[in-house]
């Protein structure tokens, strides 16, 4: 058995030397990986994921200090290899690696022909001609077209998907035995990301390879590997077969995890926020990482560190998890989804916003003398949305979403066609009038917020632009707005870079609130947030609703999240609407061709077999 | 339920430094940064000199006497112990007037500086902002400048105007705003892309709002830090112009004049010129430590 281990970590520990004091970035983390086995690590922001996969790459940051008990590729020491032989011999050649963003880690200036074969050129693993051979060969198998002519293009002549299939060519190029993914595509639209997956799988299986899959998707995760890894805070909380860990979860963080992340089946719960941030680990503290956050926190957990249990073997693979609950006990627990229903948001039949044959087009000169490009960003849209209802824009990049949002919210001019705010047309709408009615939430909270402004006079700026000159009257508005959205007051004068994402998030959708609009145009207001943070978040925005009677237009390519909050759905493409109605028909039982294929896209965690059927094995 | 999302943070920062906001991480940096300590004590130095100048000055330093001409410094065997750093051509105090010579030096950097910095900025800040025609306009106006041989300009401007010394700070400082314009207008663009501008559209806000609330204040760091550089620039332009005799007139001491009359005594007397070049030198190292100190402070790459 010992001989079929490709690759073993034990005690595993990363401390990250920050201004602030030494960072523990991974604790203590222990795993072995079989030939031919995938294994996924899955973790929010900060868990410590990437750090581990950097760590057998050496990709670490320089402040970083890694000790490991043993760090064995094969049986050989990684970790006591020098950096030349190591770069040399194993990176690139025994374990490659793909990143997030296909576009930075590929070189502009170099043909793509040039930078798959370099490697092995260089280290005369093969002839010039052989190694052209084999790139066309891959490039082929993982599907870009026209591969012999594909060789002498640059990395801007291809898509965001072909990239990433150029990347994974590239690492296939030296036939590595474990191959690491961290995020490999959580940069690409959803059926872009269903066929990187699948092709993933399939070389993966094909090649014989061992491959570390690392991914904030429980979904993605859950269909991809055989064995997975949560970790939290730096250490791994629980490990174990994937169809166990991710159905029938132990640790009380994998549990509120699960139970974080939206679903795609029934009909929509309250989602299990879990609260709070994860937090840093600075020097050794002697807790449970997860005490903070835990709902089933005991004294104990805040004065040692949990052992760990096992739950039991499935099919020869021990399901592991660092708590101090026994399993039987962690089995009285309730269900992982036991928020309540939530309430069918009140819509009424008046139109808020009209939107009658609306198109916007662009046109780039290129340079001062080239010829006149157009393009046609949105084409002929008709939508209605009524008062108190959640209307879900659905569609991937380049639909032309994003447009319609910035012309309802005034920040863009339609070419032809008219959009209508309570029956006025909003190009007739006063600046004031309309910001009076509409505001927005950004995707990114980093960027949503001026760094050098604090929360108080980022949330008080809309009653100034108004004109409420009273300070008091002004601060009395931004406190209650605060509490409205779950703000404590002590945040009052901080900076935004001294908040976390979901706190920032807070304080734009506060600065939204604060003048009592009637419709929030939300663009993707929770993809650049963690899992059990959007939880927060949309439970916010659905108390929110219910509370002020808002009406929310809702921009985004997660189908989980339209699942969780849509009372009606359009489809977009291409700038045109391919399908509308409402929400539970457009996802049960989609008509347009389009519309079924992103559906099918979607990675479900619950696809996965239930655990009974398992265990027998 | 939105209680334990309230409640929980604070637990799990307990654990956490307090996280320090933009200006303590800046003051934090700029304590460590050698060069702004010593380019801060420097300028403070300088500029303490100017303005106590008649306090610290031991002589008038227009007051000729004909018996000390040409002295050498003190330590010289033939220096006297009254005339610190010797004498010039019309026996007058040259320490006297090297004090008195900071006045001019700092009057014309930081007014000419602020001067470039009014026209650059605003210049800037609108072509990033509105982009198009008036972007096309201001860079065509870019161009014109950078064209014009500035030097050549400035001795015209200052011959056909006459010489005075606020001629010469307006004429440096409409000459000096490229550097402001280049930087602002870059980062205005940015900044313009940054969903927190949309949002202060889409509050209704005017152009001028949005510009002054949201992207001045952003683009502060980096003004500052062109400032200190142009006033070493201006600073060095303006002796150029008094060393050719368009400048500052004589009696009035400036450096760049004083090295101007020092220059046909150079091979004999060398501290004349050696020591109005030397407190130049000075000053356009302190201020340039000081800039660059500022930049790797403020630099939001610098920043953790």
């Amino acid at each position: 058995m010992a001989g079929d281990i490709l690759l073993s970590v034990r005690d595993l520990d990363i401390s990250l030397h920050t201004p602030n004091g030494v960072l523990q970035a991974v604790r203590g983390t222990s795993f072995d990986l079989r030939r031919g086995e995938s294994l996924g690590i899955v973790g929010e922001s900060g868990s410590g994921k990437s750090m581990t996969a950097f760590a057998i790459m050496r990709l670490l940051p320089r402040i970083a200090r890694l000790r490991c008990g043993a760090l064995e590729l094969d049986g050989e020491r990684l970790d006591r290899i020098e950096d030349g032989v190591f770069f040399d011999r194993i990176a690139g050649q025994r374990i490659s690696m793909i990143f997030q963003e296909p576009m930075t880690s590929l070189n502009p200036v170099y043909s793509v022909g040039r930078q798959m074969t370099e490697s092995a050129i260089h280290t005369g693993r093969l002839s010039r001609p052989a190694a052209r051979r084999r790139a066309v060969e891959l490039l082929e198998r993982v599907g870009i077209p026209a591969p012999g002519d594909m060789l002498s293009k640059y990395p801007h002549q291809f898509s965001g998907g072909q990239r990433q299939r150029l990347m994974i060519a590239m690492a296939l190029m030296n036939e590595p035995e474990l191959i690491i993914a961290d995020e490999p595509t959580t940069a690409l639209d959803v059926t872009i990301q269903a066929q990187i997956m699948a092709l993933l799988a399939d070389l993966q299986r094909e090649f014989g390879m061992a491959m570390i899959l690392i991914s904030h998707d429980l979904g993605v995760v859950a269909e991809a590997v055989e064995n997975v890894m949560v970790m939290y805070g730096g250490e791994t909380v629980e490990q174990g077969p994937a169809a166990q860990v991710l159905t029938a979860p132990r640790h009380p963080y994998t549990r509120a995890l699960m139970a974080a992340a939206p679903r795609m089946d029934g009909p929509p719960h309250r989602l299990g926020a879990i609260p709070g941030v994860v937090p840093a680990f600075f020097g050794d503290p002697q807790l449970c990482v997860f005490s903070s956050r835990c709902p089933h926190v005991r004294p104990v957990c805040r004065q040692q560190r949990p052992p760990q249990q096992m739950a039991g073997r499935f099919g020869g693979q021990a399901q592991r998890y660092s708590c101090v609950m026994p399993p039987a006990e962690l089995a009285t627990l309730p269900d992982t989804r036991a928020g309540d229903a939530l309430p069918a948001p009140v819509t009424d039949t008046r139109e808020i916003f009209a939107v009658r044959g609306l198109s916007r087009e662009y046109r780039r000169r290129r340079g001062i003398f080239g010829a006149v490009e157009t393009v046609l960003a949105v084409d002929a849209v008709d939508l209605s949305v009524m008062h108190g209802e959640t209307f879900a824009l659905v569609g991937e990049s380049g639909s032309g979403k994003t447009t319609l949002a910035r012309i309802l919210l005034g920040l863009d001019e339609p070419t032809s066609g008219n959009v209508f705010l309570n029956g006025k047309p909003l190009a007739e709408t006063s600046r004031r009038d309309r910001a009076k009615q509409v505001q927005p939430i950004f995707q990114d909270p980093y960027s949503s917020l001026n760094p050098r402004r604090t929360v108080a006079e980022i949330i008080e700026r809309p009653l100034i632009i108004h004109g409420i000159s009273a300070r008091d009257e002004r601060r009395r508005a931004v406190e209650e707005t605060m509490d409205l959205v779950g703000l404590p007051r002590r945040v009052l004068h901080n900076y935004p870079s001294q908040m976390s994402g979901g706190q920032r998030q807070r304080v734009a959708i506060a600065r939204a609130l604060v003048t009592r609009p009637a419709v929030l145009v939300c663009d993707e207001p929770t993809s650049a947030l963690d899992v059990s943070v959007q939880a927060q978040i949309l439970n916010l925005l659905v108390d929110l609703q219910q509370e002020l009677q808002l009406t929310y237009f809702l921009i985004t390519h997660d189908l989980g999240v339209v699942h969780q909050t849509a009372s009606r759905i359009a489809v977009m493409r291409n700038g045109r609407i391919v399908e509308t109605g409402p929400a539970r028909q457009v996802l049960d039982s989609p008509q347009e061709e389009y519309t079924r294929l992103l559906l099918s896209s979607v990675p479900r965690l619950e696809k996965l077999a239930p655990p009974a059927a398992e265990a027998g094995r | 339920m939105t209680q334990p999302e309230m409640t929980a943070p604070e637990t799990a920062t307990a654990l956490e430094a307090a996280p320090p906001t933009p200006r303590q991480v800046s003051l934090r940096r700029a304590r460590r940064h050698r060069g702004l300590i010593t380019g801060a004590v420097i300028l403070l130095a300088l500029i303490f000199v100017a303005v106590f100048a008649p306090l610290l000055a031991p002589h008038d330093p227009g007051a000729q006497s004909l018996a000390n001409r040409l002295l050498p410094p003190a330590w010289e065997a033939a220096g006297k112990a009254e005339y610190l750093l010797g004498t010039d051509q019309n026996g007058r105090d040259y320490l006297s007037r090297l004090i008195y010579g900071t006045q001019i030096s700092l009057m014309v950097g930081f007014g000419a500086a602020t001067i470039g910095l009014l026209i650059g900025v605003s210049l800037g800040i609108v072509a990033g902002y509105f982009g198009g025609l008036v972007d096309h306009a201001v860079s065509f106006l870019l161009t014109a400048q950078l064209a014009l041989p500035g030097l050549l300009l400035a001795m015209a401007l200052v011959f056909i105007i006459g010489p005075s010394v606020w001629v010469v700070i307006g004429i440096v400082g409409v000459l000096h705003w490229t550097y402001y314009l280049v930087v602002t207008r870059a980062a205005t663009m940015r900044i313009r892309s940054l969903d927190f501008v949309a949002a202060s559209n889409a509050m209704g806000a005017s152009a001028w709002q949005t510009l002054s609330h949201e992207i001045l204040p952003n683009l502060a760091g980096q003004i500052i830090v062109i400032f200190t550089f142009e006033l070493g620039i201006a600073i060095l332009a303006e002796s150029s112009l008094s060393f050719r005799g368009v400048g500052i007139q004589p009696p009035t001491p400036s450096w760049g004049l004083m090295i101007a009359e020092g220059k046909q005594a150079m091979f004999y007397r060398p501290w004349l010129v050696v020591l109005p070049g030397m407190a130049l030198f000075l000053l356009v190292i302190g201020a340039n430590l000081f800039g660059d100190g500022l930049r790797d402070v403020t630099s939001p790459e610098g920043r953790n």
